[in-house]
């Protein structure tokens, strides 16, 4: 039986008012008068009259709701009626929580007769015709999760209410298993490889990223073992070797550098700077675990990954980034016997949001892309409902925009952790799978979303992307399990070894627990599943969210059962860890994979990378004759450049009460470059992080853009009271066509920069990741072929310790009359700067010069060292970091966060330049802005001495901003409240 | 109340945790942190272990609903939470308000206890749809020289300021049980335009609440339940006026948030 509870708010309510707010915006005809928003509950079970009522009452507030069943509440108040629900085997949240209350509520036992459905009707009324409807549920709507129902008032009463519509998974019936012979041509292992394996339907099943040599290399195995392979093995083999899990451009030899990218410049640096270090090395578990590892104190590891979801990103926005974030909290639970999430840390590059270019995936322009508001908008929710369900402060962030992330944005998102470094009297970072232990699944059920999705990451984005590598994350099912491990089970000693399921689901998560041990078999009919009729393939590489792979010992299953399942966490046995040397898989007794872990690990055939390098260079735009106030203003106000508090105070940053040095900061509220917190409460110290990212530079010169990225991370995170004796960094690049030669010698470029800076300030990597093709291939609105690739991409991200928290310096001017100084030397830098960007711009050039900043570490290194010999003396009282924009940027930012004025000259700052505009505008790193209070001047000018240093001038009182050039004219004269309206003027848009 | 029994002891505090609610460790240390000095344990306990052995609860002076996402607020913030609560606690915590104990319900915490029933009115979403971080000043309502008991969750309290962070943080009451709860002393906190609305520039009421309306009291002021998390104001390094306060005292020291949670601990010393 099948029965619709509606709920609806009595009095105001601020949702429906906000969709107005958008249907007005989007320029829809007809005359609105109103949009009522109702939840509705399809339920499926044998219920009576009675019990449908009693749910009505528990899903309704009565203050503020009121509930009906099976009939839409005011049917005659309306035009047309929309809902929008999700397709067969989408993620419902609130179905499952519905689900759970109803099941509690009238003490169902188990839940195999009551099924739940959510959707949202839309009420709307006022003159409209259904196009307008429709168009409105365009805007609202992803078909790639969703379907939408247009109605009129009169077409839903003549059909007794709105269709009733039972989203359940039914999939076809298809052989279990299959063998692939690869007996059989290049061209036909290229396409297998290229386009998936020919389903017993005809049909190929989406790509497994395989490149010629690596098929035949699998052919050869099966040849020497005398048989054909499975789907499934076919399918694991994949999964495991692809880009997205042996980062095979890192690993391979490439050009004269043999032992491969990874090994000789990331590890490499590591290892030397860790060798100096000698007893001082704080790193602990680098690169080895599913997060990186570094000394807190005595007691406590804080662990740091960042990672991307940029594909899913491109497809279903909200989506890809709460399963992106909920993805990286995972790898932090997978952090040696795991640890507990205390801080998020997001970055997102977008193409502009008044970007409305019309682009399809495929020929027939049938498959549209989402313009980029859309794009933003669902990433931005995304990151919220992850980081606010989950109760994980979400401090550090940054946005850019770039139109060439039009085709995929990026999307990072990262996670720091924190764990004792002893657990239960052993080292709490070792981890270690036992033959004969469990192989026990937690979490989330497994169902068809995320498949082929690490394939999928590792491949250009076109009309075969499947939907199905598309995931929603459920933060609650993740938090209960999360809780449960790191904060109970994890104590009580219940389990050898865990790791977190992402890409490649199973396949991947006991393929590498398996290696601890040397072996695993696995009975497959033991997954439960979200619906019947998965195919084992598919249950093996489904990247269904939520889930962490454990070895329990078997004396310790029934504990560990009990705990997780008063917890409301499923676990389940799926296998047993072995040293057989294989990944054997069962299904329902017959065994249908049996890999040895050599050739799962180790087959992959090496592949000698070529490249081709290339040198980049563009004109200089003309110099600008407009006014210099104004272009600050504009500058300050482009969404590179501006303020991003309609992001940073959606995202919960106080949770866990450990904020020190927020988001926002000042009395105008300025982003902070680095952000501090106090993750251990009862203990002084604190954590700090901060990130560094140029895309644009890359135009120019990838080994710059690199090294510029490096100085910025390290240079934020001292500005704020980190140290350099006790900062790590974090790599993760997004490059893009990595199959073309330039690009590779590019990347080759952008990975000697980091060793050489890396190495330079004596901060190791401890964790990287990458995404090689952010590439887009489509089509334009008259079917034009259009091809997008984003601009190299590297983001480095930093976390050091800081000893007292009390020290922590934040961006903003404090007191007129406090000195204002300029540290570190200004270049005529100002290629692919925001200044020289914005005249291009203007110009209708793509005229962005060549000088892009060049990085002196070593005498960096010095400004540094003396900075933070200043901090700790208490001697700053602001201090902020001058990166891209410029002096002029840094300077108004000072300002605004304070809302002070300043009068300063910029006449004889150190360094070498040759106009007024590239002492405003260059780009030049090392640089830093510092506030000091009159009486601490003396000791401060003494510590600086060997430092290339001006004093600007002063803070003031009032609130004019005075800058004055070279020849003591006046180059720039404003407000703060001006600068902080343009500042804040993209923010308020964005709202 | 006009008599109070002489009590001089160590109350005991449950913290409940379970199903998104993410605010029980930092609860747990304001409270610890506030008895320090008789040492006060405060215990984290998941709804379903309190559920297995509900008599549990009758061993507590102190009850608090945590902040979180229990549920992901789905269905609507608190209500999943409660159902369950009600499902299967409704005597016990009938039994524990019926003695002379305290219980507080922040953020999450609030918007489940209006939907057990045991706090006036209802949170619904912020004015502007938007879940939103921020800090706020609130005046601590009531005048005490009129002459009525103040909650003991308030004693000598006159204002402070504190951080917000919900999406569903409205609060809602007719005109008419206004009334009623400005009669029976009802109102804890009001948003108003203070120190930090000032310093930032920010509006006082920063999810259109009726009548200004952040925090509620029942049970002759022994319940109280609010919005913002006076747990996030109990250092003074947490508030955003801190780098320029900083300038003269350089150390962290008690947030003014710390106060409630001694009040309560204070309520049974007496």
């Amino acid at each position: 039986m099948i029965s619709r509870i509606y709920v609806m708010p009595k009095g105001m309510d601020s949702r429906a008012e906000m969709l107005s707010k958008s249907w007005r915006s989007l320029g829809i005809g007809g005359k609105l008068k109103g949009i009522t928003l109702i939840d509705s509950y399809i339920i499926d079970s044998q219920l009576s009259k009675k019990d449908l009522h009693k749910i009505g009452e528990a899903l309704t507030n009565q203050a503020i709701e009121k509930f009906s069943v099976n009939i839409i509440p005011e049917t005659d108040k309306y035009s047309f009626a929309l809902e929008i629900g999700y397709l067969p085997g989408v993620t419902d949240n609130v179905g499952h929580t519905a689900k759970e209350t109803i099941s509690d509520l009238l003490h169902l036992e188990g839940d195999k007769n009551l099924a739940v459905y959510t959707s949202r009707v839309f009420l709307f009324s006022g003159s409209i015709s259904k196009k307008d409807a429709e168009v409105f549920a365009g805007s609202l709507y992803n078909p790639l999760i969703e379907r939408a129902y247009v109605g009129s008032a009169q077409e839903i009463k003549k059909q007794n209410g709105l269709p009733m519509v039972v989203p359940q998974v039914v999939l076809p019936v298809k052989k279990d298993v299959i063998k692939v012979p690869l007996g059989v041509s290049d061209d036909e292992l290229e396409k297998i490889g290229n386009l998936g394996i020919v389903d017993d339907t005809g049909l190929r099943r989406g790509p497994l990223a395989l490149d010629l040599l690596s098929m035949k290399a699998i052919k050869d195995f099966f040849y020497k073992a005398g048989r054909d392979p499975s789907d499934i093995e076919l399918e694991a083999l994949a999964q495991t070797w692809s880009e997205h899990c042996k980062h095979t451009i890192f690993a391979n030899p490439i050009a004269d550098i043999k032992s491969g990218l990874y090994k000789t410049y990331i590890k490499g640096a590591t290892n030397l700077i860790r060798d100096r270090m000698g007893s001082k090395d704080f790193c602990v578990s680098v690169f080895s675990d599913n997060a990186g590892g570094i000394v807190f104190d005595n007691e406590f590891l804080i662990t740091h990954k960042v990672e991307t979801h940029n594909s899913p990103s491109a497809l279903d926005p909200y989506g890809g980034a709460i399963t992106g974030i909920v993805g990286v909290n995972r790898d932090t639970v997978g952090f040696g016997l795991g640890a507990k999430p205390v801080a998020n840390a997001y970055g997102f590059c977008f193409a502009y949001p008044d970007d409305t270019r019309a682009l399809f995936k495929d020929k027939e322009l049938k498959q549209k892309m989402l313009p980029p508001s859309r794009i933003i908008d669902g990433v931005i929710k995304g990151i919220n409902a992850g980081g606010n369900c989950s109760g994980i402060p979400t401090l550090s962030g940054f946005t850019r925009y770039d139109e060439r992330f039009r085709g995929k944005p990026l999307v990072f998102a990262g996670t720091v952790g924190i764990i004792p470094r002893k657990i239960n009297g052993k080292l709490s970072h070792e981890k270690k799978a036992m033959p004969g232990d469990y192989i026990v699944m937690a979490g989330g059920r497994v169902g068809a979303d995320g498949i082929h999705g690490a394939t999928f990451s590792s491949v250009v984005m076109d009309s075969a992307s499947p939907a199905t590598a598309v995931q929603i994350g459920d933060p609650i099912t993740q938090k209960k399990m999360s809780d449960a491990i790191v904060k109970e089970a994890r104590g009580m000693d219940l389990y050898n070894s865990i790791t977190d399921n992402g890409a490649g689901g199973i396949s991947c998560s006991v393929a590498e627990m398996a290696r601890e041990c040397g072996g695993a078999e696995v009975d497959l009919e033991k997954v439960p599943l979200k619906y019947p009729g998965m195919r084992p393939w598919e249950i093996w590489i489904s990247e269904s969210q939520e889930r962490m792979t454990l070895s329990v010992p078997r004396e310790k299953w029934k504990v560990f059962q009990k705990l997780m399942e008063s917890r409301g966490v499923e676990a389940t046995v799926i296998g047993e860890f072995t040293d057989s040397g294989k990944c054997i898989v069962n299904y329902n007794g017959k065994k249908i994979m049996d890999l040895p872990l050599e050739f799962l690990h180790n087959g992959l055939p090496q592949k000698h990378l070529e490249i081709t390098p290339i040198v980049r260079s563009y004109p200089e735009p003309k110099a600008s004759k407009e006014n210099r106030a104004k272009i600050l203003e504009e500058m300050i106000a482009n969404p590179n450049l501006s303020g991003f508090a309609f992001i940073s105070e959606q995202y919960d940053h106080e949770v866990q009460a450990s904020s020190v040095l927020k988001p926002l900061s000042g009395s105008g509220r300025i982003n902070t470059d680095a952000q501090v917190f106090k993750p251990v409460l009862t203990s002084k110290k604190g954590a700090v992080v901060s990130t560094g990212i140029y895309p644009s530079y890359s135009d120019i010169s990838t080994y710059h853009m690199a090294a510029s990225a490096i100085d910025t991370a390290v240079r934020n995170a001292i500005v704020a009271g980190g140290s350099l004796s006790h900062l790590a960094i974090l790599d993760n690049f997004c490059w893009c066509s990595s199959n073309d030669k330039t690009r590779l010698a590019e990347l080759v470029d952008a990975i000697k920069a980091c060793y050489e800076y890396a190495v330079g300030y004596g901060t190791p990597f401890i964790s990287g990741k990458d995404s090689m093709f952010n590439d887009f291939k489509g089509y334009d609105e008259k079917g034009k072929p259009v091809a997008i690739s984003i601009p190299p991409t590297l983001l480095i991200s930093a976390i050091g310790v800081i000893k007292d928290i009390n020290k922590t310096v934040s961006p903003e001017f404090k007191n007129g009359g406090d000195v204002i100084y300029l540290l570190g030397d200004t270049y005529d830098e100002l290629g692919a700067s925001e200044y020289f960007k914005l005249l291009a711009k203007k110009e209708k050039s793509n005229n962005i010069g060549s000088n892009v900043p060049k990085v002196e570490w070593k005498k960096n290194l010095k400004t540094y060292q003396a900075l933070e010999n200043a901090i700790q003396r208490e001697l700053v009282a602001s201090a902020i970091s001058v990166s891209s924009g410029g002096l002029a940027v840094a300077l108004s930012k000072a300002s605004i966060g304070g809302m002070l004025g300043c009068k300063v000259s910029v006449a004889n700052i150190p360094g070498l330049t040759s106009s007024d505009d590239a002492k405003l505008f260059s780009e030049s790193q090392g640089r830093i802005i510092v506030s000091v209070t009159p009486q601490n001047v003396n000791q401060f000018e003494k510590i600086m001495m060997p430092i290339p240093r001006a004093v600007l001038g002063k803070v003031s009182k009032d609130e004019k901003v005075v800058i004055t050039g070279v020849k003591g004219k006046k180059i720039i004269q404003t407000d703060v409240k001006k600068l902080y309206k343009a500042y804040h003027s993209f923010s308020e848009k964005m709202k | 109340m006009k008599t109070k029994i002489k009590k001089n002891k160590k109350p005991k505090v449950i913290v409940m945790s379970g199903y998104g609610l993410n605010c029980e460790e930092e609860t747990k240390f304001a409270f610890e942190w506030a008895g320090a000095k008789i040492n006060i344990v405060a215990d984290i306990v998941h709804i379903n272990d309190l559920i297995a052995s509900p008599e549990m609860l009758s061993e507590y002076d102190i009850l608090a609903f945590p902040g979180g996402f229990s549920y992901g607020d789905d269905t609507g913030s608190g209500k999943a939470y409660a159902n369950k609560f009600k499902n299967h606690l409704a005597k016990e915590l009938a039994e524990f308000l019926s003695r002379d104990t305290l219980a507080i319900g922040i953020c999450n915490g609030f918007q489940i206890m209006t939907n057990l029933g045991i706090l006036p009115g209802a949170l619904t979403h912020n004015k502007n749809g938007k879940y939103i971080d921020r800090w706020v000043d609130l005046k601590v309502e009531g005048n005490p020289r009129q002459g009525w008991a103040r909650s003991p969750w308030l004693t000598g309290m006159k204002k402070l300021s504190v951080p917000i962070a919900h999406g569903e943080g409205r609060y809602v009451i007719s005109p008419k049980e206004y009334k009623n709860l400005q009669k029976n002393k009802q109102i804890a906190f009001k948003y108003e335009k203070g120190e930090i609305c000032k310093f930032q520039n920010l509006e006082k009421n920063p999810n259109g609440a009726d009548y200004d309306i952040a925090g509620v009291l029942a049970y002759n002021g022994r319940v109280m339940g609010l919005m913002p998390h006076p747990e996030r104001a109990m250092f003074s390094h947490q508030s955003p006026l801190w780098q320029n306060k900083k300038i003269k005292s350089t150390v962290s020291k008690e947030g003014p948030g710390l106060q409630i949670f001694k009040n309560a601990v204070n309520y049974f010393k007496k």
